[in-house]
């Protein structure tokens, strides 16, 4: 006869050792060395909860404290690896398998260790990836998350920032893991229950806020002529032409400044009301201006932004808040909505090669994927139409059956030829190669694939993937927008030439675009303090964000 | 500090009657360009005096497409570069000959 609760009897048994250690389920800070040593065992699958905003910190650095002697062997499946105590984990031998997602600001440590063989790495996923893995074959053991406050009962209130944290908990707790909370205060009673109390085992008051990262904050301050070209380039080459409504856009400065051209660029054009409707975004301080003028319709988040907690809650009628009236984020379903719902991605790379592959991998720093390859990779499962979507499946398959046509997604890398150091964009191989190459992985590290992506911006105009007929053509489409790189003085001029004939390559002229108009002036805001003053005060920017 | 020098043919005649003008300003990643109407108008010269060396073949390449594309003829063309990058470069010497097309204010 098979014993059928043994994973009910091994959390049984997780549970009375954490009671040692708490009162009812609230585990006193002093306690908690002795509390994790006592419910974490060695070669557990942990998920350290992180993503590239909030992060468990204390938790964090519980763990890392913990001694090697004692536990041992952990399988870390997280999303982000971004403090120094994810990577103080394996550096001091507690966890020695690693599956994540992004790793920002630890890219160059984190590649460092692998190359050392201090973490034996499962893969990179994408966020929405890691997450089914949750399910499926990474199931956690023991999830130690973050929230704002927590009642006895362990309900947990977690304000605008609640990110991962349900799809954590679902995973974990629903499958006998043991779940860990930090959060900032014990309360009476929770502002909203994000988190229903018999999901968590125990919470940790931490006395603070659990750290968040500003990281989707732009200053305009610094965006370029050049970005702001490129910006031209795209709202009037692909917004326009496309009627593209239901989008996502990246973290870069491009992106920004197409946000920031849309009340007065896109306000020229007359595109209000016809594109940037419909959001899958975290709230970008860059995007009040176009809110403010009434552009978009609705929001729905990934994660918060610091700084834009009063912003949002004032404004329910575009975003998603509870009835405390906070936002209410949720990575899995906005990374689902970006997949399924909207009909363009479009963000920045470091690294395009000839046939269109890009990556943001160089072969010392690893920086993950996040959500960019979900967001930006064409869902096959995808059944309902829309214009845009229409009319990029008929550019790819001109000739084709309409009724039995695919669309299309509109994947769009936008970016200035040369980068930060006068680095190229564009190159003949990818550093990611080589990096897969030393470190002996099945896969290269792409972010986006060359069959996703359809469409490359820079200052020198815009290349149309999807008309490419052959190898070749692409390649030069490719080559005829990469301004002064290697790879952009080594084109065929004549094929070029060619495919800017057939509007495979457009030139700003060719747009009725002047790159002398491209002035900061055409900016709906020129600085911080701008986009404060344009949310009449309820964006409160983070103090490293203030020059005055 | 890298020193180049180009003296090339050049089909359009820089337009307006302004004897000179400066655009830019050296800071890193930018440039100052200061461009004399000095030179029979078939002709243009760029001196460029730059912060970053090796990318001769660049900066070859960036002029003569400005050349042949801009009205640059009669043009005397100095450049003090702060490591700017080519699309910079570009835009600031399309700026420069769109001033000093305007009339003196």
């Amino acid at each position: 006869m098979s014993d059928w609760g043994i994973q009910k009897a091994a959390l049984g048994e997780r549970l009375a050792a954490g009671q040692q250690h708490a009162r009812g389920k609230v585990v006193p800070i002093p306690s908690l060395p002795a509390f994790l040593k006592a419910v974490i065992r060695s070669g557990d699958r942990v998920c350290l909860e992180g993503d590239n905003q909030k992060q468990a910190d204390i938790l964090a650095s519980a763990l890392a404290n913990l001694d090697p002697r004692h536990v041992h062997d952990l399988h870390m499946v997280q999303s982000g690896v971004v403090l120094p105590s994810h990577l103080d984990i394996f550096e001091k031998g507690i966890a020695r398998r690693l599956d994540f997602s992004y790793s920002g600001p630890q890219s160059a440590r984190i590649a460092r260790m692998l190359f050392g063989g201090k973490i034996e790495l499962g893969a990179v996923h994408t966020y929405l990836e890691l997450f089914a893995r949750y399910f499926i074959d990474l199931t956690p053991n023991v999830a130690l998350i973050a929230a704002v406050s927590a009642d006895k009962d362990g309900n947990l209130y977690t304000g605008p920032n609640t990110e991962d944290t349900p799809t954590v908990v679902e995973a974990t707790s629903y499958k006998n893991g043991l779940v860990v909370a930090q959060v900032t205060e014990i309360v009476d009673k929770v502002p909203r229950v994000d988190i229903p109390g018999d999901l968590v085992h125990f919470v940790v008051e931490a006395g603070r806020p659990f750290y968040v990262e500003p990281l989707f904050t732009r200053d305009p301050a610094a965006i370029t002529e050049t970005q702001i070209l490129t910006a031209m380039l795209a709202i009037k080459g692909i917004y326009a032409p496309y009627g593209v409504r239901r989008l996502n856009h990246g973290i870069g400065f491009n992106t920004a400044a197409i946000e920031l051209l849309l009340p007065t660029y896109g306000e020229k054009l007359g595109l209000k009301g016809k594109v940037c409707t419909h959001f899958a975004l975290n709230p970008h301080p860059t995007i009040i201006p176009a809110i403010e003028a009434g552009w978009v319709e609705q929001i729905h988040c990934f994660g918060s932004e610091v700084g834009m907690e009063d912003y949002v809650a004032a404004r329910s009628d575009v975003f998603f808040t509870g009835p405390d009236g906070s936002l209410r984020s949720n990575r899995a379903f906005c990374q689902t909505a970006g997949l399924y719902a909207c009909d363009m991605f479009i963000g920045s790379t470091l690294q395009i090669d000839l046939e269109g592959h890009s990556s943001t991998v160089t072969t010392s720093r690893i920086a993950g994927f996040g959500g960019a390859p979900n967001m930006g990779s064409d869902p096959r499962g995808r059944r309902h139409p829309s214009e845009p979507w229409l009319k990029a499946g008929a550019e790819a398959d001109p000739d084709s059956n309409a009724a039995l046509r695919r669309g299309r997604k509109l994947v769009v890398q936008i970016g200035e030829t040369f980068g930060e150091r006068n680095t190229p964009l564009f190159v003949e191989r990818l550093d990611a190669l080589d990096l897969a190459q030393e470190l002996k992985l099945d896969l290269a590290p792409v972010m986006v694939y060359s069959d996703d992506v359809t469409h490359i911006v820079t200052e020198e105009g815009i290349a149309n993937l999807l008309m490419c007929r052959s190898k070749d053509e692409r390649e030069q489409a490719i080559r005829g927008v990469a301004g002064y790189t290697d790879i952009g003085r080594a084109r065929d001029a004549k094929l070029v030439d060619q495919l800017r004939q057939r509007g495979v390559i457009r030139r700003p002229e060719d747009l009725g675009i002047d790159p002398l108009d491209a002035d900061r002036r055409l900016l709906a805001a020129r600085s911080i303090k701008d986009i404060m003053l344009a949310s009449g005060g309820l964006y409160r920017p983070p103090s490293r964000f203030r020059n005055w | 500090m890298e020193k180049l020098s180009f003296r090339l043919t050049a089909p359009n005649r820089a337009g307006g009657t302004r004897a000179q003008t400066i655009v830019g300003v050296v800071a890193s990643g930018n440039l100052e360009v200061l461009l004399e109407r000095s030179l029979p108008a078939g002709t243009c010269t760029i001196d460029i005096a730059t912060a970053a060396h090796g990318f001769g073949a660049v900066w070859d390449a960036v002029v003569r497409d400005f050349v042949a594309r801009r009205a640059a003829g009669g043009l005397r063309i100095s450049i003090n570069d702060g490591g700017a990058r080519p699309d910079t470069v570009a835009l600031r010497l399309a700026q420069g000959v769109r001033k000093i097309e305007e009339p003196e204010r």
